[in-house]
C-alpha cells in the first residue's frame, strides 16, 4: 500500500501547474476564487486555451481528441486546475452528451457533434427535469411524435443550467406513451435555434440567473438526430450514470474553498484577534478539513480500482453525498465568519463590474449568496437522497 | 498510488482473519473471557507461534519486520472477532517503545520473551487527572543513590493486571503540566511498593488501577533519556490510537454487515425492514462512516511511516477523530436499527456496538483530537 504518487505522476502535476501558471489568466481566476459570476465567454475562453493544449477534455479518449489520462491523471488536473481557480469545465457537453454520443450515437452524429464539443464552438444543455419528473425523471411527459422524417416535440425542460448560451439541448422525450415509463423515452438532439423553443430564466434565491426553463412547442427535430434507437433512451441515461464520474467528490474544490475560508477566517476579527484563532470556529474549520481529508483518501481509494481496471461503480454516489455535504458546510463557514457583513445584498459585487459603493469587501458580500446558490449541490445530479436509494439498492441490495 | 497490498501482507491478513474466523466465535470468546485474565494463555501462545507478536519489530530484533500497515491488517482482523487479547498493550505501545528506545540490556531482556509469548508488557502512562494528555504526568521519579524511586497513580492501565513489566512514565523534573522532564521506566508489575488493582472493562477487556508507593528501582530501569520522553509518549499514544482506529474498522465492517442481514431477515408489517426508506437510508449513512474511517486510518498508516511529525499528527487525529464520531454513529445506529434484540447480552452484535463506542474512550477521544488537529492545523498566510 502506497498513497504516495509516483514520479511520473508527481511530474505530470508540475506540468499541470506549470501551464496554469503560464497560461490561466489571472482576471480568470480572480473572478473564480472570488465567487463571482462567469460569463458564457469566460468558460468559452478557458476550454479554448485548454483546447490548445489537447486537455479541453481530461474524460475522452485519444481517438476523440482527449488526452489519454489514467484515473489518477485526471484525478490531478481536477484538482490543480480548481486549487488554481480556473473555470469549471462545464459537464453538459464533454462529460454529459458527448460519452453518449461516442457509444451509442451514428458515425455522422460523431462527426457533427464532437470536434465542436471539444473546441467549445457549440454549447449544449441538459433537457431532462421537467415541473413533474425531478427526482421521478422517468416520469417525464414532454412528447415526440414521429412524422416522416422528423419528430414534432412539444413540452417543457426546466431547470435547464445556462440555456440562454445554449447551442443544442439533449432532451430525453416520450416516444410511446404506451410503454412502461422507463421504456417509452429516447434521446434526442436539438438545436436550440429551431422555431418553437423558447427559454424563460429562473432567478434563484442568490439573485442569480444559472437556470431555466424551456419550452418545446411544436419544435420539429430530423430523426437524423435521434441518438441510437427509438425508446431506449433511458439505458442512454442510465449509462450516464455510471460513467466518468471521477470528480464527483469535489476535493479539489473542497480543498479551494477550505483555503479561501481560512484565509478569510484570518482576516475576520473576533475580539480583536484573528478569527481563525478564536477556539469555537477554528474547531470547526479543523473538524471539516478532517472529513476533507478522509474523504480525498475514499475519493483515491476509487480512484486506485478503477485504475486498476474495476469499474466505478455505486461508490461514486457515497462520494457525491459527503462531497456536497463537506462543501456546504465549508460555504457555510464562509458565511459565518464574516459575520453581520453577510447581510448586504450588493449584486454588483458578484459580477464583473463590481460596485463602487460596497460597504465591504468582496469575499463578505458574495458569502451569502454562494451559501443559497450551493444548496443546489445536495439537489442536482440526483439529490443526496436518490444516491442514498441507489447505495441502498445497488451496493447493500436492500 | 496503490492501495493493493503485497504477497507477504495478503498472507498476514489471511494469517489472522482465518485465525479469527476458526477460533473467535461468539461461544469461543465467550469462554476466554472468563480466564482470570481475561484472555487466554493459549491463545497468545498460538499468536506468537503464529509470527504475529513480532509484527511491528523489526528483522534484526527478531521480528517480522512490518510496518504500520502489518499493524493495521492485524488490528482490522482482530477487531472483527473482538480478539481479547493484550496485542495492543504488550505489542503496539510498550512493546514497539522497548524496541525503538530501550537500552541494549532491556531489548536483550525483553524482546525475546514478548515475541514468544512468555512475557507480557504494559502501558502505564494515564493518571486519574491527565485525561487523554501526552505530558500531563505528575508520578515522580527522585533519584536516589543508584537509581529512582517512583510514586503516582497510573489510571485504567490497558491489561495492567496481566503484565509482568510495566512501562511507567513519572516525572523527573519540570511541573505536572510541562514537556520536559518526563521520563519512562521499565519496572516489574511485582516489584515492592506496586499495587495493582485489575478490573474488566465494559467491553470485554481488562485494565488496571497501578498505584506506586516508593518503588525502587536502577538507573538501568529508564527507557532513553532522562527528562525528554515527551515524544516517545506521544508517538506511543499515537500508535495506540492507531491501532484501535484499525481494530474499529474490523469492528465497525461486523456491526455493518451484521445489521445488513438483520434488515433483510426481520420482518414488520408483513415485509422485511430493509425494505424502509428511512432504515435504507440509515443504513446507507452507516456505511459511509465505516468508508471514512478506514480511509482516515489508512492515511495515519501512511503517515505514522514516514518522518513528518506534523503530518503524523494530522493524520492520527484525523483517523482518530474519524473513527470517534463514525463508531459512535455505527454503534448507536446498529443497535438501533437492530431495536431490542441489539440490547442483549446474548446476542453478539451488542459487544461490537460496546468496543466500537468505548474505542472513543482509548488514546484520546474526538474532542481530543479535534483539539489536537486544530492545534497543529496549517493556516496559509494569504492567498
Amino acid at each position: 500500500m502506497d498513497i504516495n504518487f509516483t514520479p511520473e505522476e508527481e511530474a505530470f502535476r508540475n506540468d499541470v501547474r506549470a501551464f496554469l501558471n503560464e497560461k490561466l489568466p489571472p482576471a480568470l481566476s480572480d473572478k473564480v476564487l472570488n465567487h463571482k459570476h462567469l460569463g458564457k465567454e469566460e468558460f468559452v475562453r478557458w476550454q479554448k486555451i485548454l483546447y490548445e493544449k489537447g486537455w479541453a477534455a481530461p474524460g475522452w479518449p485519444e481517438k476523440y481528441g482527449g488526452p489519454g489520462w489514467t484515473p489518477v491523471q485526471k484525478s490531478i488536473f481536477e484538482e490543480e486546475t480548481a486549487l488554481a481557480g480556473a473555470p469549471p469545465l462545464l459537464p453538459f457537453g464533454l462529460a454529459m452528451v458527448a460519452p453518449v454520443i461516442m457509444n451509442f450515437g451514428s458515425e455522422e452524429q460523431k462527426q457533427q457533434f464532437l470536434p465542436p464539443i471539444l473546441s467549445a464552438d457549440t454549447w449544449w444543455c441538459q433537457g431532462y427535469s421537467e415541473p413533474g419528473a425531478g427526482s421521478d425523471l422517468a416520469s417525464l411527459k414532454t412528447r415526440a411524435e414521429r412524422q416522416g422524417d422528423h419528430y414534432i416535440v412539444s413540452g417543457q425542460k426546466t431547470w435547464t443550467t445556462l440555456a440562454q448560451h445554449a447551442d443544442w439541448i439533449f432532451c430525453l422525450v416520450r416516444t410511446d406513451p404506451q410503454a412502461k415509463k422507463q421504456e417509452g423515452i429516447s434521446f434526442l438532439l436539438i438545436d436550440m435555434n429551431t422555431p418553437g423553443i423558447s427559454v424563460r430564466p429562473i432567478i434563484t434565491l442568490d439573485g442569480a440567473h444559472e437556470v431555466n426553463e424551456v419550452f418545446l412547442d411544436n419544435v420539429k427535430v430530423p430523426v437524423e438526430n435521434l441518438v441510437g434507437e427509438e425508446n431506449k433512451g433511458w439505458t442512454y441515461a442510465k449509462f450516464l450514470l455510471g460513467h466518468e464520474r471521477s470528480g464527483i467528490a469535489g476535493v479539489g474544490r473542497g480543498k479551494m474553498e477550505l483555503r479561501r475560508l481560512k484565509d478569510i477566517a484570518s482576516r475576520e476579527k473576533k475580539n480583536g484577534r484573528p478569527l481563525i484563532e478564536d477556539p469555537t470556529f477554528r474547531s470547526k474549520v479543523a473538524q471539516i478539513e478532517m472529513e476533507l481529508d478522509a474523504l480525498e483518501m475514499t475519493d483515491l481509494r476509487v480512484i486506485a480500482a478503477v485504475q486498476h481496471g474495476q469499474a466505478p461503480g455505486p461508490e461514486a454516489s457515497m462520494l457525491k453525498i459527503k462531497g456536497t455535504e463537506i462543501r456546504q458546510e465549508i460555504y457555510h463557514l464562509i458565511r459565518q465568519a464574516v459575520g453581520p457583513y453577510a447581510l448586504p445584498f450588493q449584486p454588483g459585487a458578484l459580477s464583473e463590474a463590481g460596485t463602487d459603493d460596497a460597504v465591504a469587501p468582496d469575499y463578505a458580500l458574495t458569502a451569502a449568496a454562494t451559501y443559497f446558490n450551493n444548496r443546489k449541490l445536495t439537489i442536482f445530479g440526483g439529490s443526496n437522497e436518490i444516491q442514498k436509494n441507489i447505495v441502498s439498492k445497488m451496493i447493500l441490495g436492500l | 498510488m496503490d492501495f493493493s497490498l503485497t504477497d507477504e501482507q495478503r498472507m498476514l491478513q489471511d494469517t489472522v482473519e482465518r485465525l479469527v474466523q476458526d477460533q473467535y466465535g461468539f461461544e469461543q470468546r465467550h469462554s476466554y473471557m472468563q480466564a482470570e485474565e481475561g484472555f487466554t494463555r493459549e491463545m497468545w501462545h498460538q499468536l506468537a507461534e503464529l509470527g504475529l507478536l513480532g509484527v511491528p519489530f523489526s528483522e534484526e530484533l527478531g521480528g517480522f519486520g512490518g510496518g504500520p500497515v502489518e499493524t493495521m491488517l492485524v488490528m482490522e482482523a482482530f477487531g472483527k472477532g473482538l480478539v481479547l487479547e493484550p496485542y495492543v498493550a504488550s505489542i503496539v505501545t510498550a512493546g514497539q517503545l522497548i524496541g525503538d528506545s530501550g537500552s541494549d540490556a532491556q531489548k536483550e531482556a525483553i524482546l525475546e520473551p514478548l515475541i514468544s509469548g512468555e512475557l507480557l508488557l504494559a502501558f502505564a502512562h494515564g493518571e486519574p487527572d491527565n485525561r487523554y494528555s501526552d505530558t500531563q504526568v505528575s508520578s515522580r521519579a527522585e533519584r536516589s543513590s543508584g537509581g529512582y524511586v517512583l510514586s503516582g497513580h497510573k489510571a485504567v492501565v490497558l491489561h495492567g493486571d496481566s503484565a509482568d513489566k510495566l512501562v511507567v512514565s513519572a516525572r523527573t523534573g519540570g511541573d505536572t503540566m510541562d514537556a520536559d522532564g518526563i521520563s519512562l521506566f521499565l519496572i516489574d508489575a511485582t516489584a515492592q511498593g506496586v499495587s495493582i488493582q485489575g478490573y474488566p472493562t465494559i467491553d470485554g477487556l481488562h485494565a488496571a488501577e497501578v498505584r506506586l508507593d516508593r518503588v525502587q528501582v536502577g538507573e538501568d530501569a529508564l527507557i532513553g533519556q532522562d527528562g525528554k520522553a515527551a515524544d516517545l509518549i506521544e508517538l506511543t499514544q499515537d500508535r495506540g490510537a492507531f491501532a484501535v482506529c484499525a481494530e474499529a474498522v474490523g469492528a465497525m465492517t461486523v456491526a455493518c454487515d451484521l445489521t445488513l442481514d438483520y434488515l433483510k431477515q426481520r420482518k414488520q408489517f408483513g415485509v422485511a425492514i430493509g425494505t424502509f426508506q428511512s432504515v435504507q437510508h440509515r443504513m446507507v449513512e452507516m456505511r459511509m462512516e465505516l468508508e471514512q474511517a478506514r480511509s482516515a486510518t489508512m492515511k495515519a498508516a501512511a503517515k505514522l511511516a514516514g518522518n513528518d511529525v506534523a503530518e503524523r499528527r494530522r493524520a492520527v487525529s484525523t483517523a482518530k477523530n474519524q473513527v470517534g464520531r463514525g463508531g459512535r454513529f455505527v454503534s448507536e445506529q446498529s443497535i438501533q436499527l437492530h431495536g431490542g434484540i441489539g440490547m442483549t447480552e446474548e446476542y453478539n452484535l451488542a459487544h461490537y456496538a460496546k468496543r466500537i463506542a468505548m474505542i472513543d474512550n482509548q488514546f484520546g477521544d474526538a474532542d481530543a483530537h479535534l483539539d489536537r488537529f486544530s492545534s497543529h492545523m496549517t493556516v496559509p498566510k494569504e492567498l
